[in-house]
């Protein structure tokens, strides 16, 4: 195959940078509020009430047992009939940091449990409250072992905007898919879009690194 | 030694679910005694130490703490109470996430409200006290266990505790370790410090203890000096005890 330059500089890459910024508008506030609603829900789960509990986990089963593709084609076709109309940007991003902040409870929650008693009773004995003892104890050794499971998470979320192209929002793979029934040009289009993908994930990888590296702290995470 | 009583705790009583884990345990406590709870494991004895605390909250009995009895459904009134109440671990339980001086600045700043400043200030005096003052930007995970016991004291003695109970301060500690922990405790005994301790180290318990307190099955049984009850020519539970951990 030779590489056509002038396609590529012509109508190619215009058009996938274009759909890149959509991407990375949809998926960087997606990762951010999704991550942090993914802390309250974890918290939520973890130290709430009985109620505020059974509805965190009912959220979060739903979420995580319906594929994210009807959660947005829902989103964006099946609310209007009820008068919730969102245009195909929100839509997705609304989906999205559902769907992460879900999953990212569930990572959240699991390194929440792996805080040993004795913190909790040290930080107790020294006449921390409830809150403070959350704040202050359980959290920031809680985020140390979660990192790598959200990190993980985020790289789905990279991935999975692709799905945005569902609702006509005109992202990376929209513009790509555009492209293709334009031009033909499957291979070149698919290829270069999944580099791009790939490249954003490699981005994503190397600054979850060291975010990692940057939080370690000597004997923590070996424990 | 002052007369001046500083805690009262009366028929503290414990019960997981049929079982009794404290039966009608009282304890009175005047300014700079130290007492030493001693007895089997499974007598109660963390268990009493921690009701003391409040970190397990007792199903019968009351305690007063400097004339003013402890509301113990006011979960701010708990909080007060603490700070004021130090304890000790046997297993330091040192917050793993900070170093050395921050796990003693935190409470400082967080509960007692101090400046980044005033609470870095007292942590290091508090660390050269115990004689840590090298170590002060180190990790749990990177100090000795005589080391995080002593920060440990560090951390408590910050928050300048009325009290200070001790559960089985040096249980965990290598043999050669366990000297540089007694002699923070020895040097705290002779500023005036008021402590409760739960130990094994019988020969330090004779030497200092004020009164020593033998509980077996959740129950106190004997109390007295060092002398009545260990002295020459006595038969008691403690004594029997004290000869049986000896002879080991």
């Amino acid at each position: 195959m030779i590489i056509d330059v002038a396609f590529l500089e012509a109508d190619l890459l215009p058009a996938l940078n274009r759909g890149l910024q959509v991407s990375l508008a949809l998926i960087i506030p997606a990762s951010v509020i999704g991550f942090f609603c993914g802390i309250l829900l974890g918290c939520a789960r973890t130290f709430g009430s009985p109620l505020v509990k059974r509805a965190g986990d009912a959220f979060t089963a739903l979420v995580r047992g319906v594929p994210l593709a009807i959660q947005l084609l829902f989103i964006y076709y099946a609310l209007p009939k009820i008068g919730i109309y969102f245009d195909p940007f929100f839509a997705a991003l609304l989906s999205f940091i559902i769907c992460t902040s879900a999953y990212q409870s569930e990572y959240v929650r699991g390194a929440l449990l792996s805080i040993r008693k004795g913190q909790i009773l040290a930080a107790k004995a020294l006449g921390f409250t409830n809150v403070q003892t959350i704040l202050w104890i359980i959290i920031p050794q809680a985020a140390r072992r979660a990192l790598p499971g959200c990190g993980n998470e985020i790289i789905y979320l990279i991935k999975y905007s692709s799905l945005a192209y569902l609702v006509t929002c005109m992202e990376l793979m929209g513009e790509g898919k555009v492209v293709a029934s334009d031009t033909f040009r499957f291979m070149e289009v698919f290829f270069t879009v999944g580099l791009y993908y790939l490249a954003m994930v490699s981005v994503a990888s190397i600054l979850l690194h060291w975010l990692e590296k940057k939080a370690h702290i000597p004997g923590f995470s070996a424990r | 030694m002052s007369d001046e009583q500083i805690l009262l705790a009366e028929h503290i009583g414990l019960r997981v679910g049929d079982k009794i884990i404290l039966d009608d345990c009282s304890l009175s406590l005047k300014k700079g005694e130290l007492k030493v709870l001693i007895g089997p494991s499974g007598a109660g004895k963390s268990t009493f130490l921690q009701c003391l605390n409040l970190l397990q909250t007792p199903d019968t009995g009351s305690i007063t703490l400097e004339g003013h009895p402890l509301d113990m459904k006011k979960p701010r009134a708990l909080c007060d109470y603490r700070t004021k109440v130090g304890m000790i671990f046997q297993d330091f339980k040192l917050f793993d996430h900070l170093t050395a001086i921050d796990n003693v600045s935190i409470a400082l700043k967080k509960v007692k409200g101090l400046s980044e400043k005033n609470a870095r200030q007292r942590a290091e005096t508090e660390l050269d006290r115990v004689n840590l003052t090298d170590q002060a930007t180190l990790y749990p995970a990177q100090l000795s266990g005589g080391q995080k016991q002593r920060v440990a004291f560090a951390r408590a003695l910050a928050m300048d505790p009325l009290i200070l109970l001790l559960d089985e301060p040096t249980s965990a500690l290598d043999p050669e370790l366990v000297g540089e922990v007694l002699q923070v405790i020895r040097d705290l005994s002779s500023r005036g410090m008021t402590m409760v301790m739960a130990t094994h180290q019988m020969d330090f318990i004779r030497q200092i203890a004020s009164e020593i307190i033998f509980m077996e099955h959740g129950r106190i049984l004997e109390q007295g000096n060092p002398e009545t009850l260990l002295g020459d020519g006595i038969q008691s539970r403690t004594k029997q005890f004290y000869t049986s951990l000896a002879s080991v």
